[in-house]
């Protein structure tokens, strides 16, 4: 191999003449390695070309056509996509898929810089030590288990109704996931309760590098635990509260083994959500280039969802 | 500093409380699988004679032995490759930094927030047109290629951090490139591979939507997949059926309890860097 390498660097004869030994020999380096390097990428870059590329580019091409998996396949310009956007039961997985975001999101991320922010001063103790490991058990177990479990909690004789009537709210009491009104926020319930520990955790993990002398410098002050919590803890804490909406984001947006498990998108469509439909229109409807063009919508609301969360962490830091 | 003391109190209620929510859903699971099968109980209640049985009857009906050995082979089939494919590459453009290795992992980079379900029709066509729908190969190389984005991240980071002058003194000791990467390179990356190898089994092991489109079998599904059959099969059995989950979350759960400081720190930085 490293004769190879030395060959390549015989094709530039014109090299400057200038202090030729000095150059000459990083020359043979860089001109070597980048022969090597591009073997180095080289099986990646095939295995990403040929399972994720070629197929991201079949989702756009199937997209502008009408086609039911098997005849013939008719160009239809952008038809599909006015369909995605017109057809209420298509358009409406988007609409969910945003109030998906509200629980997904809004609460992990919310309720976890308050906890976050309240356990601080305890975050080296041993409960602390005991809490990292139970509060990541979401995150380790399949989506489609606490799927199943929340759907019997949620259930009409599920835990949560038993709490319900036992605090004297019996009248409130129905099977979450079944109801028109409840179902979406139920399904949110459940995804909230997947990402609550990791994002506790990861501004936990910010916290603690914040300087402590800033806190003191804080109480002298006078300033008071919410005071405290909006000009020092939150502002420091710009890039974990970045990590956390982009991937509760992501999770939302792109939300399926849950949805699929706890509703399969019903009531009625009230929680079908994007993935679930391109499911639905590829495999059940037979609808491919349906399917496809909701598929290109939802790869392009991801990425400018989190663009943007990204740019706006990455600036100040 | 009384202040402190009673912020400390509540810190504690708090995360106590936290935990308690968090474990809830799998203690009634655990509870409700010891009831007799087929009965529909309420809540949070101690049966009057646990059935313990439960969890062989759930073992046989969702065929867990096969499962378990079809979850390990999806593994072993996705993850040294993929760790070896991202490691290759992220060598190559975080040390070797040839011309255009910016666009290479740009490239990379793009597919970091591709959702699976972008990919999804065109890979279901794509296998069966390889003759490989229904088998477990149907599992494995879509997700080799759809870890790249990340393990190739992944592993960059942590080769743009390590100083040059370890490929110069190994290459003046005349070690070629593949020796350098692989004697040198590869044996000091093992805590970032280590830790990519953990995101990996459990991408890998939890996958779902792979395996329910691409395997009809449920015995040659990972473990999350299976269990989505099984839940259709035995969904109206809820003993059973919280029996069978348990016994599907029950691998991974065991092996993060005895890992669980590499599990936490793996995943803390996963999604840091993510």
């Amino acid at each position: 191999m490293t004769q190879r390498m030395a060959g390549g660097v015989l094709t530039p004869p014109a090299a400057r003449s200038e202090v030729l030994t000095k150059t000459a020999k990083p020359r043979v380096r860089r001109r070597g390695k980048a022969w090597v390097a591009w073997l180095f990428v080289a099986p990646a870059i095939t295995a990403y070309a040929l399972f994720v590329l070629l197929p991201m580019g079949r989702t756009v091409q199937y997209s502008f056509y009408e086609w039911d998996g098997i005849g013939a396949s008719p160009w239809v310009g952008f038809d599909n996509y006015v369909k995605v956007f017109t057809d209420p039961e298509l358009s409406g997985t988007i609409v969910n898929a945003f109030e998906l975001i509200v629980f997904f999101s809004g609460v992990p991320v919310l309720l976890g810089l308050a906890i976050a922010a309240t356990i601080r001063r305890i975050a080296t103790s041993r409960l602390a030590a005991v809490a990292r490991t139970v509060l990541f058990i979401p995150q380790v177990i399949p989506l489609v288990a606490a799927g199943i479990a929340w759907s019997w909690l949620l259930s009409g004789n599920g835990l949560v109704n038993q709490v319900l009537s036992a605090v004297g709210l019996g009248g409130v009491t129905r099977a979450w996931l079944g109801d028109f009104g409840t179902a979406l926020p139920a399904v949110g319930v459940i995804g909230a309760w997947v990402l609550l520990g990791l994002c506790t955790l990861l501004l936990l993990a910010g916290m603690s590098k914040i300087d402590p002398a800033l806190y003191e410098a804080a109480r002298i002050d006078g300033a008071g635990p919410l005071r405290e919590f909006f000009s020092i803890t939150v502002p420091s804490l710009r890039q974990e509260i970045g990590v956390c909406v982009t991937v509760t984001v992501i999770a939302a947006l792109a939300s399926f083994d849950i949805v699929y498990i706890a509703t399969q998108g019903g009531p009625g469509n009230t929680t079908m959500v994007p993935g679930l439909e391109i499911y639905y229109q590829a495999f059940v409807e037979r609808q491919v280039g349906v399917a496809s063009a909701l598929a290109v919508v939802l790869v392009v609301l991801v990425l400018v969802c989190v663009l943007p969360i990204q740019r706006l962490t990455k600036e100040e830091s | 500093m009384i202040v402190g003391r009673r912020e400390a109190w509540l810190g504690r209620v708090f995360l106590v409380l936290l935990m308690v929510m968090t474990v809830l859903p799998l203690v009634s699971l655990f509870v409700t699988a010891l009831h007799p099968s087929g009965t529909y109980p309420t809540g949070l209640e101690w049966p009057s004679e646990p059935r313990w049985d439960n969890f062989a009857t759930a073992f046989q009906a969702a065929h867990m032995g096969e499962l378990l050995q079809s979850s390990t082979l999806i593994v072993l089939g996705v993850v040294p490759l993929s760790l070896l494919l991202a490691t290759m590459a992220g060598f190559a453009i975080g040390q070797l930094r040839m011309k255009g290795h910016r666009w290479v992992f740009l490239m990379f980079v793009l597919g970091l927030t591709l959702p699976y379900e972008g990919v999804i029709t065109p890979l279901y066509y794509q296998i069966r047109d390889l003759g490989l729908l229904n088998s477990r190969w149907a599992i494995i190389l879509p997700l080799i290629a759809l870890f790249m984005p990340f393990g190739v991240f992944w592993m960059r980071a942590h080769f743009v951090t390590m100083p040059g002058d370890i490929s110069e003194a190994a290459q003046i000791d005349g070690a070629n490139s593949w020796q350098q990467f692989w004697r040198i390179h590869v044996p000091l990356a093992m805590p970032a591979i280590s830790s990519l190898a953990i995101l990996q089994f459990l991408w890998t092991w939890n996958q779902f939507l792979l395996a329910i489109v691409l395997v009809g079998d449920p015995r040659k599904r990972t473990m999350a997949g299976a269990l989505g059959a099984f839940q259709g099969q035995w969904g109206t059995d809820i003993p059973l059926l919280c029996a069978g989950s348990l016994l599907v979350l029950a691998p991974v759960l065991v092996l993060f309890l005895i890992f669980q400081r590499r599990f936490t720190s793996a995943l803390l930085q996963g999604s840091l860097k993510g």
